[in-house]
């Protein structure tokens, strides 16, 4: 037998399963989702939502995809929320503490509140990478942030009007193009690729018949 | 949290994770391969497939919901709509946007082509944003394309078209570096050196990964590229029929706005086909792992102007999607947590195969393993068998799955499962449309002018199974590639008269078969209303 609850969408009630997630629970109750779903597995950040369990003073954050519904919870979607993402060249760029204060200054107007740590659906602390950002930080940024999925709830409680997400995007691709240590064997096997080392190789792979070649695979040598 | 039904079994893979660490399973041979494979995998399920009746693929088989997508009606008759009212005029058109779109994207717009790209959801809801363990590439000094080759060549059964997957990987090392180039972090050690692994199926590691958000991380990067760029984006617009020119080659789409349904047409030189995969046409009733577009629209598209499929009978069941607890049924857990050295065991704690096996095989042996052999657990919505992750912090040190499997550790610590401490529950889940439209390897149908394909929604790379990390490629390789030569293609072409008579055709030849049906498609989203 299945336990029901109550949960209130967009205010209005709907009696659902209790072991559904937010998203299911919508689903269940009859909303055909065409926003606010995406990947329904906690990877795109398209279902962010916020909700409050009645008679508790505290307003929660969390993605519809990857929560249970609660008794008496009251649900509000967001399903898009108007980030600030500034244009940039990322071969023009330099990964200075200036380039921060060029695209997005307003970090410098960042009051402590932390509300946006607390808001994180994944549990991130933003206020930190912010921090980090300020300072030019932007390897530090990189790996703090590293697991956001944009989906914006950080800003939707930010009172300096920082979009954090894309930030912190910003930083990730400064630190993956000029800061990361550059890759030498990457570099010589495109070179070798280029100068035409492997053609013959291949060639002679595919021209080979399908016996010969089940030969070769059946007998690989596996690194260990 | 499991509670008292799983304990015992739970306690005797405790008791055997010292020795199951210790123990080197072997790997099958090509026949127990192929015996297995006919026994157990999905694709071998005769009773599962339809024969085509219609259109270009006609008498070849595919599984019931596609044939009935592929069979269906238009979502509009070609009098609704007037083909003089262009709303979009461009050179490429992209339909798509994920990780193909959004590559394919890029390129045209480096070549000076106009792009516009429409998606269904929003750029980035796709199922690159949920690859999680990586991508493949040889580069290391061990490693060859021609090595890299032989693995795909065989993993996909002698079936991919050579052509196609010489290009794979060939063009796999530079496929990394334009990521790297763009800003997308990979895994590396303090000397630059990538910090590679197996998957199933490899015989190198040649697994390049950015944690196990390597898909997400590559596709926000791509996305922000295009932003960058000023590529226009129309999302939640999904393209619903394609048009031709008097000369019957591609040239654009009618789109329908997903919230107000209202319909458009874009004019475009030509047209890029990136609309992925097909997980949530729950084929045979499994579970997916797949993002909630992923509903074959391309492969509709394309067949209805007379674009040809190619393996459209072969789906990918990924070994290890969640089958515990019921709110994260079907999601995946990356390839990569057996890369790291947990190996899958049975509900007495025995150790059943090769944790690397190839993903068709690994899928089977888990499905004999829940049937036949009945050495599965009960789950209460089904069987399952073990993946023993606590393997990998004693093999690879305390802290291994915080640091590599991130997403895999939140996503279960949502539910109050420590993968650290406790192993996870895992069964086949719908991964991947290892079939699709059939390409040259300059990205364009073999039958349709001008309508190029790329992502998953081609079919013919990978033969019919694709190793795990060659999905994250194909989409770079193939949607730079037909980003380029749409690009290329446009500037020499003129486009016609636009025409939607292929509709006529298609109910014409659907009434000559006799075939009865309301279907409509493309199918644009599951519904998973009251259910």
């Amino acid at each position: 037998m299945e336990n029901m609850v109550q949960i209130y969408l967009f205010g209005k009630q709907y009696t659902v399963p209790d072991n559904l997630t937010i998203m299911r629970a919508m689903e269940y109750a009859g909303y055909q989702l065409v926003r606010g779903c995406g990947c329904r597995n906690g990877f795109c950040g398209a279902c962010a939502t916020i909700y409050r369990i009645k008679g508790d003073r505290e307003l929660k954050t969390c993605l519809a995809c990857q929560t249970k519904v609660e008794n008496n919870m009251y649900v509000a979607t967001l399903p898009f929320f108007p980030l600030v993402k500034q244009v940039y060249d990322i071969e023009k760029i330099k990964p200075t503490e200036q380039i921060m204060m060029q695209l997005y200054p307003e970090i410098y107007a960042c009051v402590g509140c932390n509300a946006c740590t607390k808001s994180c659906t994944q549990g991130l602390n933003v206020m930190q990478y912010i921090a980090y950002a300020q300072r030019g930080e932007y390897d530090k940024c990189a790996e703090e942030s590293f697991d956001c999925v944009m989906c914006g709830v950080c800003s939707s409680r930010c009172p300096a009007g920082i979009s954090h997400p894309q930030v912190a995007m910003l930083a990730r691709r400064l630190n993956g193009k000029y800061l990361a240590p550059k890759c030498g064997h990457l570099e010589d096997r495109v070179k070798e690729i280029k100068d035409g080392t492997f053609t013959e190789l291949i060639e002679a792979l595919m021209g080979k018949p399908v016996e010969e070649l089940k030969e070769l695979y059946n007998n690989r040598d596996i690194e260990k | 949290m499991y509670d008292e039904k799983f304990k015992e079994s739970l306690k005797a893979v405790e008791a055997a994770r010292d020795e199951n660490i210790a123990y080197e399973p072997a790997r099958m041979t090509a026949d127990e391969k192929d015996q297995l494979l006919a026994a157990y995998h999905p694709d071998y399920k005769k009773s599962e497939f339809s024969t085509l009746r219609i259109g270009p693929n006609k008498g070849e088989q595919v599984p019931h919901e596609l044939a009935e997508m592929l069979e269906a009606h238009s979502r509009i008759a070609a009098s609704d709509i007037s083909l003089d009212d262009v709303k979009y005029d461009v050179d490429v058109l992209i339909i798509g946007g994920g990780g193909a779109g959004a590559s394919a994207a890029i390129e045209a717009d480096n070549a000076g082509a106009n792009v516009l790209v429409v998606t269904k959801l929003r750029m980035g809801d796709a199922n690159t944003m949920m690859a999680e363990g990586g991508i493949q590439a040889a580069d290391k000094p061990n490693d060859s394309p021609a090595i890299h080759f032989v693995d795909a060549f065989g993993g996909g059964h002698y079936a991919a078209k050579r052509e196609l997957l010489a290009k794979l990987v060939c063009d796999a090392p530079e496929a990394i570096q334009w990521l790297s180039g763009l800003g997308v972090e990979f895994d590396k050690t303090p000397d630059g050196t990538m910090i590679t692994t197996h998957g199933g199926g490899t015989s190198r590691k040649r697994m390049h990964a950015a944690k196990d958000y390597s898909g997400a991380e590559i596709m926000r990067t791509l996305r922000d590229e295009v932003l960058n760029r000023g590529i226009p984006v129309v999302d939640f617009t999904s393209a619903i029929e394609l048009i031709l020119d008097e000369n019957g080659k591609a040239a654009g789409a009618v789109l329908m706005n997903m919230e107000t349904h209202e319909l458009m047409v874009a004019r475009a030189k030509t047209v890029i086909l990136a609309t992925g995969g097909a997980g949530r046409m729950h084929y045979q009733g499994f579970p997916t792992s797949n993002h909630y577009g992923a509903t074959a629209d391309g492969l509709v598209l394309g067949y209805r102007v007379g674009a040809k499929l190619l393996y459209a009978d072969t789906l990918q069941y990924h070994p290890t999607g969640a089958a515990f607890p019921q709110q994260i049924f079907g999601a995946l857990v990356t390839e990569k947590v057996r890369s790291l050295g947990a190996k899958l065991v049975n509900r007495d704690g025995k150790v059943f195969m090769h944790p690397l096996e190839t993903r068709d095989v690994a899928a089977a042996s888990i499905i004999r393993e829940c049937s036949d052999r009945k050495e599965g657990v009960d789950t209460g919505d089904g069987k399952a068998v073990w993946l023993d992750t606590p393997m990998i912090e004693k093999i690879g040190g305390e802290g291994t799955i915080e640091k590599r499997i991130p997403a895999m550790m939140r996503m279960f610590a949502s539910y109050g499962i420590d993968i650290r401490r406790e192993p996870i529950l895992v069964y086949p889940t719908l991964h991947y449309q290892n079939g699709g439209l059939d390409i040259n390897v300059d990205g364009m149908s073999t039958t349709v002018e001008n309508l190029f394909v790329a992502g998953e929604a081609v079919g013919g790379i990978h033969g019919r199974n694709r190793l795990m990390g060659n999905s994250l490629l194909d989409i770079i390789v193939f949607g730079r590639n037909a980003g380029q030569n749409a690009a290329a293609t446009a500037s020499k072409t003129t486009v016609g008269k636009l025409t939607l008579e292929h509709i006529n055709r298609f109910d014409k030849e659907r009434e000559d078969a006799g075939i009865k049906t309301d279907a409509v498609s493309p199918k644009l989203l599951p519904d998973y209303r009251r259910k």
